[in-house]
């Protein structure tokens, strides 16, 4: 395996096994504030479950996911060459080596290929200035990924209607996604726009608001209504619905007003490394 | 509470919704393939699954030597199989199903009719779920692939499990969705 190799490999590895702490965090508190006896217990044996994880570094989840890396590549980083080859390598080589679950099935033959299938894993390019590269991935689970929701709402509907849209949609999904989840919200652009603005929502840390006042209030606001509802860890009743509601936005089209959901389970997997031009890393 | 496998009629029908049980014995994983090679093509179940539990569950195997050895094994979505889960109750003698998300009046029905029960084992905790796996027994149809083949396990306290759907009718899912519906 070459550096870059190694990078990736180690990148896929830290996202699949270690669950980041600002969603461990949240799962402890949800864990302290819940008094209902089964949503205890559900909270309980999610919190053993990331510790054997990260001790063992075995999948938190069998079901690791879909691998998605977003990958901010400096216009000047020396590298940009060898950053697909090295993600293709790293995931054949790491599906046997921690092991992951092979994951990718062909829609037609029915096939499952492994990990590497026509177009997976998926990798989202965003270049940007300067020498650095900043890949991130995500690992998304099948449950969660099946109660994601597009919404063409007319402009003239409200913030109203949008937000019981939401709301709504939690309540249907119950236990589905596997609760307590992170909602990631698109807003805008148009339908793939709005859809790929919630998957990347889901990007940003577990209990960090939008910049925008109006964007984080609604978030806060939208957090307290599906917690209100009470369908708790697992769909099964409790305080703690969602760990938290991220929202990104785009300008939209006069006649349109997209809004798409994107939902995450509370394993909540993600890891980011910066390359630097000069080959340091740095893991976020 | 402690259940061994296999489960006559009489163990089932005593638990209600919201018990908390550790079951061990034999359990065997089917999902949306296996289900539908025994509801939709008639295929017999390669095992006699009277009085066992279905488990819906894709896991993380490793191949060592001649030994499988499952690496994760948390549950997967049931509500996919809620169209195939009666009749494949009718037709496998199964008396309890282990999977998460809850499923629908069908199988709630049929929990009735044939005595069975649906338990909840928490979403994703897999590692939890492979530690109380002591051996795989068996595994058949592999030509669908790892995560959709049938895998017989031997466990022991596996759990812990939510009984969430009754053989009375009670469905805890159902219960807390027209609840937070009143909340919206």
């Amino acid at each position: 395996m070459s550096d870059l190799d190694q990078i990736i490999f180690d990148l896929i590895k830290k996202a699949s096994t270690d669950l980041p702490k600002d969603t461990e965090k949240a799962l402890l508190y949800a864990y302290k504030k819940e008094t209902d006896r089964i949503a205890k217990l559900q909270l309980k044996t999610i919190l053993e479950n990331v510790r054997l994880a990260r001790e063992r570094q075995l999948p938190i989840c069998q079901d690791t996911g879909t691998l998605i890396f977003f990958v901010d590549v400096g216009i000047d980083f020396p590298y940009k060459r060898e950053i697909r080859n090295s993600i293709y390598k790293a995931v054949e080589i790491v599906t046997n080596a921690i092991p992951l679950r092979p994951n990718c099935v062909d829609p037609f033959t029915d096939k499952n290929t492994g990990n590497l299938g026509e177009k997976i894993p998926w990798i989202e390019w965003n270049v940007v200035e300067g020498k650095d590269c900043k890949i991130t991935l995500l690992p998304k689970g099948g449950g969660s990924e099946n109660c994601s929701a597009l919404e063409m709402f007319n402009p003239s509907d409200g913030m109203e209607k949008i937000e019981d849209f939401v709301v709504n949609h939690i309540v249907e999904c119950n236990g589905k996604p596997c609760p307590p989840v992170i909602v990631g919200i698109g807003i805008g652009g148009g339908a793939d726009i709005a859809m790929k603005l919630a998957k990347r929502s889901l990007l940003r840390p577990v209990g960090e608001r939008s910049k925008n006042k109006t964007i984080a209030d609604l978030e806060e606001r939208l957090l307290k209504r599906i917690n209100g509802t009470g369908i708790g860890p697992m769909g099964l009743g409790g305080k703690t619905t969602a760990l938290d509601v991220h929202i990104e936005y785009a300008s939209r089209h006069p006649a349109s007003f997209p809004v798409a959901l994107s939902i995450q389970c509370w394993a909540n997997r993600r890891a980011s490394v910066i390359i630097k031009e000069d080959g340091d890393i740095k893991w976020i | 509470m402690d259940l061994k496998t296999p489960l006559s009629e009489r163990d089932v029908r005593r638990l209600k919704v919201g018990d908390v049980i550790y079951l061990s014995g034999i359990i065997f994983t089917s999902r949306d393939k296996a289900h539908s090679r025994v509801v939709h093509d008639n295929e017999t179940l390669p095992i006699d699954a009277k009085g066992l539990a279905v488990y819906h569950c894709g896991p993380i195997v490793r191949k060592d030597g001649k030994r499988w050895n499952i690496i994760s094994a948390g549950p997967t979505t049931s509500s996919r199989l809620e169209n195939m889960e009666s009749d494949f109750i009718r037709s496998t003698g199964i008396r309890m199903i282990i999977g998460k998300g809850g499923m629908g009046e069908k199988t709630t029905k049929a929990c009735m009719e044939y005595g069975v029960v649906y338990c909840s084992f928490t979403g994703g905790a897999s590692l939890v779920g492979a530690d109380c796996i002591k051996r795989v027994k068996d595994v058949f149809w592999l030509d669908m692939g790892i995560p959709e083949a049938v895998w017989v396990f031997e466990v022991s306290r596996f759990g812990p499990l939510v009984v969430s759907i009754d053989s009375k009718g009670n469905n805890l899912y159902e219960d807390v969705k027209r609840r937070a519906r009143t909340r919206v």
